[in-house]
């Protein structure tokens, strides 16, 4: 039954003098994203919100929007004519329709308040006649109703603007944060496990366009391994336009690191070297940072010693959004995102060929810096830089 | 990627042959209609049934009456399984450990019915002692399953023997049914359930170059089965839903095919798997066969599946390997690979954990030639060598 849903974005109204460029992106992801319904929809903005109108099944807009970054509540509303009538009406359709959604004790009375506003100083009744005027109807047309404007269950509210009136009662919160892109660019070193998807998110959130580097070792992981991160960014999609995804052939660095230098340090000189390809194709796509979904302590190389020598070799900002996360509670965020299921298939991201059984849990700098004396690393990082894919996964379009 | 693509997971599926496709093809295009209707598209379409079912029927040297189509291999299997037991009094099974998982899951659903699974090991070949079958024999014993040719090491389960053991049983009026999952045999070996005493054979005709999706079960007349599905009653009451006519019309041409040429090729394939093994057995030291001897007069032995341990190298890092030579090979079964565990065939013939983690399967077909196989000896060679200096 709903046309119309406004949206709320607190977080961009502290912005200031940005907030037109915000809402303006906020408005484009908007639009963006709607258009997966394959119908069409409109985006106005209004005195401090973003209208939508959609003729489109409203539980679909609605889960559209629960994923757009920077709405921080949306509420499905009827659009009507100026007309009493027609916004009496609307105003029961709309009760009906949230009082289903409401449990009560049998027998127990329907606690509401009807709160009008009139900003369209034309319309001929003031904000208070309007509130006895729809009240009244409603308790006229729909049995157990009881007023009490200071502890309701349901607050109708009623909204008389300068073309037309609108009626809506939920309010259901959205995802918050600030839309993506407002923040600039960032490359995300994106495996196929549960945290680096987290991270993902988490920086898009704070309004971060993401790019994805995923680095690959065939044939000691396979195309399968490969198909998962295609699919975890299609699940990101779900958030953001599109992901690009940088394909690093990694094997050779990988051969060589194995090859060539101390067991224990494998772990850290293969971050290393990861870390070095990154912050080169963060500098070409125009990213200004890395996003990781490391985690102090989980694992040998994620230690501060460990982060701090992999982390040398790289001047840009490096973005660890899951470091104040334990692993249940990354876990469960990927569970709401919905890249978990993803993340846990069996392929191995990071061939297991490749770890030592004892990796270094301290590093020392000296230490990686000797170990990486026998490696042509210029020409290592060229290589794989060659070897680069770069695909786009988008949300398809129906 | 190399232009050569040598594809050597013919157990997990086949390529079709052309004429398979172009049997699809020209059902789907022209032979659209129900056999079930009256009018003229549907007796065309019934006749194409008609003449599938015979090139079946002939491949397995059983009339068409005791044919049904079904939705592969594994339905074939469950209808067997689970279709066998209401009809009967006894509530135990005798299969074997290294079974098909569509044997073993269905057998554990007739757990929760009250059956009681008796699950008989193997020997280190993957072969099962007919004497062990002979003494696990009840009398409320209403069906043996045992597969033919086993999936991954390419066991061939001494079917003669356990016929014999089962006429012996069945001496004095004791009933029960004998089920052979034929999928990996049916076009390598000579299937003939009727020579065996066998009541229920399950075949698949993607096994043999033909469709996926679309499988058979011999029934021996006059056999009670419950059908999976409630329907329109076709395939004799046994197999309800819209018969898959374009899927079992290439059935039916890769069934000719199988009738004319299997004992043939089994032949050529047992020598292009023997220079194989022997070939990667000489180059590697340390590699292993898993299953049973590789020689021609091993009546264990199937023609066409190789499987061979590579002891500490990971299976899958093998075969990736190999893909990028273009050569396709597996890790145990396709279906086993996907979980992540080792194989439990290879666990039930004594295969030690090492040896587990670098077991690679390679299978054959009449599509092989001497040319791939000698691509795939070097190769594997040159590859296993490089994986070996790294670790």
């Amino acid at each position: 039954m709903y046309n119309t849903y406004m949206i709320r974005y607190g977080e961009i109204g502290l912005k200031g003098k940005n907030r037109p460029a915000f809402e303006r992106r906020l408005m484009d992801n908007v639009y963006r994203a709607l258009k997966k319904l394959g119908s069409p929809s409109r985006v106005l903005r209004v005195y401090g919100r973003i209208l939508v109108e959609s003729e489109a099944e409203p539980s679909r807009v609605l889960d559209i929007l629960s994923k757009v970054f920077g709405i921080v509540g949306v509420s499905p509303a009827l659009r009507l004519p100026l007309e009493e009538e027609a916004i009496c009406e609307g105003a029961l359709a709309t009760m009906k329709d949230a009082a289903a959604r409401v449990l009560l004790p049998a027998g127990a009375a329907l606690i509401f308040k009807v709160e009008a506003r009139r900003s369209n100083k034309q319309f001929p009744r003031t904000s208070p006649e309007l509130n006895g005027l729809i009240g009244g109807y409603l308790l006229e047309h729909f049995p157990g109703l009881q007023v009490d404007v200071h502890t309701p269950k349901i607050k109708v509210r009623v909204e008389i603007r300068e073309k037309n009136a609108f009626v809506y009662a939920d309010d259901i919160p959205g995802v918050g944060g600030l839309p993506v892109g407002v923040s600039g660019k960032a490359l995300l070193l994106l495996s196929g496990g549960i945290d680096s998807p987290v991270a993902g998110w988490m920086a898009m959130k704070r309004g971060i366009e993401i790019e994805a580097v995923h680095f690959y070792s065939f044939p000691f992981t396979g195309e399968k391994s490969l198909e998962k991160v295609r699919d975890l960014c299609r699940i990101l999609t779900n958030y953001t336009a599109r992901v690009r995804i940088h394909i690093v052939h990694f094997t050779d660095i990988q051969k060589e690191i194995q090859k060539n230098c101390p067991e224990e340090l494998r772990v850290t000189l293969m971050r290393r070297m990861m870390f070095r390809l990154a912050a080169r194709i963060a500098d070409e796509q125009g990213a200004l940072a890395l996003v990781t979904g490391e985690s102090v302590g989980q694992v040998a190389s994620q230690t501060l010693e460990s982060m701090r020598v992999i982390n040398q070799v790289v001047d840009i900002p490096v973005l660890r959004p899951v470091v104040g996360m334990d692993k249940l509670e990354i876990v469960s965020r990927a569970q709401t995102i919905g890249t978990y299921e993803t993340s846990i298939l069996p392929y191995e991201d990071c061939c297991t060929l490749f770890l030592p059984k004892h990796p270094a849990t301290r590093p020392r700098l000296e230490q990686a810096l000797e170990a990486e004396q026998v490696l042509d690393i210029e020409s290592l990082l060229a290589g794989a830089l060659e070897r680069t894919l770069v695909e786009e996964v988008q949300q398809p379009l129906p | 990627m190399p232009g050569r693509q040598v594809y050597l997971d013919n157990s997990a599926t086949t390529r079709p042959y052309p004429e398979v496709t172009r049997a699809v093809l020209e059902a789907m295009e022209e032979y659209y209609g129900n056999p079930s209707s009256l009018h003229k598209k549907g007796v065309e379409a019934s006749r194409v049934l008609g003449h599938a079912r015979e090139a079946v029927a002939a491949s397995l040297g059983v009339g068409t009456g005791e044919i049904v189509f079904t939705g592969g291999g594994t339905e074939a299997i469950n209808l067997a399984l689970k279709g066998a037991l209401p009809g009967r009094r006894g509530r135990h099974v005798i299969t074997t450990a290294v079974e098909h998982p569509a044997v073993l899951n269905a057998c554990e659903q007739l757990k929760a019915q009250g059956v009681e699974v008796t699950v008989l090991p193997v020997d280190g070949q993957g072969v099962l002692e007919p004497r062990q079958l002979q003494e696990t024999l009840r009398e409320d014993t209403y069906l043996v399953s045992v597969m033919y040719v086993n999936n991954e090491v390419g066991a061939v389960q001494p079917l003669e023997k356990i016929a014999a053991v089962l006429a012996d049983f069945r001496q004095g009026g004791r009933k029960l049914l004998w089920h052979v999952d034929a999928v990996q045999a049916y076009g390598k070996l000579s299937v003939r359930p009727r020579e065996l005493g066998v009541d229920l054979l399950s075949v698949s005709a993607h096994k043999v170059h033909g469709p996926k999706g679309v499988g058979a079960l011999y029934v021996v007349p006059h056999t009670k089965l419950q059908p999976l599905l409630a329907g329109g009653g076709q395939e004799h009451g046994r197999r309800s839903g819209t018969e898959n006519v374009s899927a079992i019309a290439g059935f039916g041409v890769a069934a000719e095919v199988v009738a004319r040429e299997a004992q043939g090729e089994a032949g050529k394939i047992f020598s292009l798997k023997k220079k194989l093994v022997d070939g990667v057995l000489a180059a590697v030291p340390g590699a292993i066969l898993n299953g049973p001897v590789c020689r021609q007069d091993n009546p264990c032995c199937a023609p066409q599946i190789a499987n061979i341990s590579f002891p500490g190298l990971r299976g899958e890092i093998l075969l990736h390997s190999l893909e990028e030579r273009g050569i396709y090979v597996s890790t145990g079964s396709a279906c086993a690979s996907r979980k992540n565990q080792g194989s439990h065939v290879l666990k039930a013939m004594g295969v030690t954990e090492e040896l587990l983690e670098g077991a690679v399967r390679f299978s054959l077909s009449p599509m092989t030639t001497v040319e791939e196989i000698d691509y795939t000896v070097e190769q594997t060679a040159a590859v296993v060598q490089e994986l070996y200096a790294l670790i």
